[in-house]
């Protein structure tokens, strides 16, 4: 049976994401990035194993992201860095004055053995298109 | 050579005081700069992904032009558009926003900042309210209580704590970080919270009716509060309101936790609202913690040339406002937006996917130092000089304060100004059935 955590996804500016930020294309913003903090708790309850990575779904998308602990996290929370793949996660409406609710996202966590996709596969289907 | 005083251009901290040295090659060092900064600062090189020459998209690839042939191409797209959108501005200076108005008017598109992304909720709210504001210079002199709400500045703005607020030292504050009290509210202790005298930790979603009970219990009502408050122990907000009402000058600072949250601009409206009320016992401020360098500066300038400070239709031949209608995330999703200029942001990163989707059905002009996922979709890809390092020009700080950005090294590419200007030009000179 596959084990599955329901969260809320936050997402937010961290230290690395933002010193990578202008370089989106690196391999640094890859990394900080692509990845998703929980608490120790949901990480034992999900009985991840080493190298396996995390599919997080929303009613809006699903992303794959490596997995993270955060002792500052209570179990129920998922953090992931802004950016492209926490975005996956997030839906359109604006609730009328113009912003999309980026935190506060509800989330299904499961265990998968799919690779992290690099930005250029994230994107792979937009842009080429066109004349 | 070394250059001192440089303005950082990375957050909306603006720390001035940056000392760059310079060689054959470029910046070779930013010293006092935080690691965010000196990314920025030190990451203009070729090697840092900045984009070459302009592009345009030719048979499903980016393909090598000159730049008169780029403009005349973006001029083509934005005017045969009927609803175009110039969406970003964040990262560049107010000399670059005040073509991207002009622009706007001539070919009548609707011009909206990264702002309807991050603080644009407390731009609405601070429209309802008004805002009990001070400088970041009042609070390092003044402030004996720092609270964080929603907000992580040591990650978002490293030295937001040791320059202006927490840790700094002032005329009257000699005692700096010893002399303060320091609350963080969150949901999730992040490394500020760590730092704190007292941390809160709030649920996902609540900080409405927590901002709320704070101001009953301010308001003398508490006895209408149930003993718990969305996860807080009664007792435990009634202390927090007998420590704000205890400071001298208190400085409420906070971030996306309140705008990205459910409820957005109403949490703001909800918090402008307590600091006023504040205001009655002691001395409070309170200030929402810009994340780009110059966000604050586009709504500045969008605000004294249309008189609204974000998501501005220029179609109807006078200036419209209604975020939720006009704002970039709104016009696309609605697939209203029929073409696009983004200049100094990137969507393509920090928009939802869907609306990403939506982005990359319509023409895309893009124009920035760098490559980025925006890079991935755009028609027509424009490189341009970075500004506040390679162009010099107006910012706006947090909190309102404008200083000038410095050139620290020669440019290779036309300014956001520049290109702007010869986007408009060639625009003009198209006949107006194009």
């Amino acid at each position: 049976m596959v084990v599955s955590v329901k969260a809320i996804m936050i997402s937010g500016r961290t230290l690395g994401q933002g010193a990578a930020c202008e370089a989106k294309m690196s391999p640094d913003y890859f990394r900080e990035a692509s990845s998703c903090s929980l608490s120790q708790a949901d990480l034992r309850g999900l009985g991840i194993s080493p190298g396996e990575n995390l599919e997080v779904t929303s009613e809006h998308g699903t992303v794959i992201l490596t997995p993270q602990e955060d002792r500052g996290l209570d179990p129920g929370l998922i953090f992931i860095p802004m950016g492209p793949w926490a975005n996956c996660l997030v839906g359109p409406d604006t609730s009328g004055c113009g912003t999309p609710q980026y935190k506060g996202v509800h989330v299904e966590v499961k265990v998968t053995t799919f690779p992290v996709l690099a930005i250029r596969e994230l994107f792979g289907r937009f842009g080429g298109t066109r004349t | 050579m070394i250059q001192e005083d440089v303005v950082c251009s990375f957050c909306g901290c603006l720390c001035d005081d940056i000392r760059v040295e310079t060689n054959d090659e470029g910046i070779v060092k930013a010293k006092g700069a935080c690691r965010l900064g000196s990314s920025k600062i030190l990451g203009h090189g070729p090697g840092h992904g900045r984009i070459s020459k302009p592009m345009i998209r030719q048979d499903g690839e980016l393909v090598e032009v000159e730049y008169q042939v780029a403009y005349d191409r973006a001029a083509r797209i934005l005017k045969a558009a009927k609803r175009p959108l110039l969406y970003g501005w964040a990262s560049t200076v107010c000399e670059a926003h005040e073509e991207g108005v002009l622009l706007a008017e001539e070919v009548g598109a609707v011009i909206d900042s990264t702002a309807t992304v991050c603080h644009g909720p407390s731009v609405i709210g601070v429209e309802e309210k008004g805002l009990a504001g001070a400088t970041l210079g009042q609070v390092k002199n003044r402030a004996d209580l720092i609270l964080f709400w929603g907000c992580n500045p040591a990650e978002a703005h490293p030295r937001h704590m040791r320059r202006y607020s927490s840790n700094s030292t002032g005329r009257f504050t000699p005692e700096g970080r010893k002399g303060r009290t320091v609350i963080v509210i969150d949901v999730r202790e992040t490394r500020t919270a760590r730092l704190a005298d007292r941390f809160i930790r709030i649920d996902p979603g609540t900080d409405y009716q927590v901002i709320s009970a704070l101001r009953l219990i301010l308001a003398g009502k508490a006895e209408i509060l149930g003993d718990e408050v969305c996860g807080i122990s009664k007792g435990k907000l009634v202390d927090l309101v007998d420590i704000l009402k205890k400071a001298r000058f208190g400085a409420i600072f906070f971030g996306l936790g309140l705008t990205h949250s459910r409820g957005r601009y109403k949490n703001i409206d909800c918090a402008l609202s307590l600091t006023a009320e504040l205001n009655a016992h002691t001395k409070f401020m309170i200030m929402p913690m810009r994340g780009h360098y110059n966000v604050a500066g586009i709504g500045q300038v969008m605000a004294w040339e249309g008189g609204y400070p974000m998501s501005v239709d220029y179609s109807r031949g006078a200036p419209y406002f209604n975020p939720g209608e006009t704002a970039a995330c709104d016009l696309l999703a609605r697939r209203e937006a029929d073409a696009a200029l983004i200049i100094a942001a990137d969507p393509a990163s920090n928009f939802p996917r869907s609306i990403v989707e939506a982005l990359a059905e319509i023409p895309v002009i893009q124009i920035d130092p760098y490559e980025n996922p925006t890079t991935l979709l755009a028609d027509v890809v424009i490189p341009c000089a970075i500004a506040g390092v390679e162009v010099e020009g107006t910012a706006y700080r947090m909190d309102g304060l404008p200083l000038r950005m410095r050139k620290v090294i020669e440019p290779v590419h036309p300014s956001d100004e520049e290109i702007l200007k010869e986007i408009r030009e060639s625009a003009r000179r198209l006949p107006d059935d194009h």
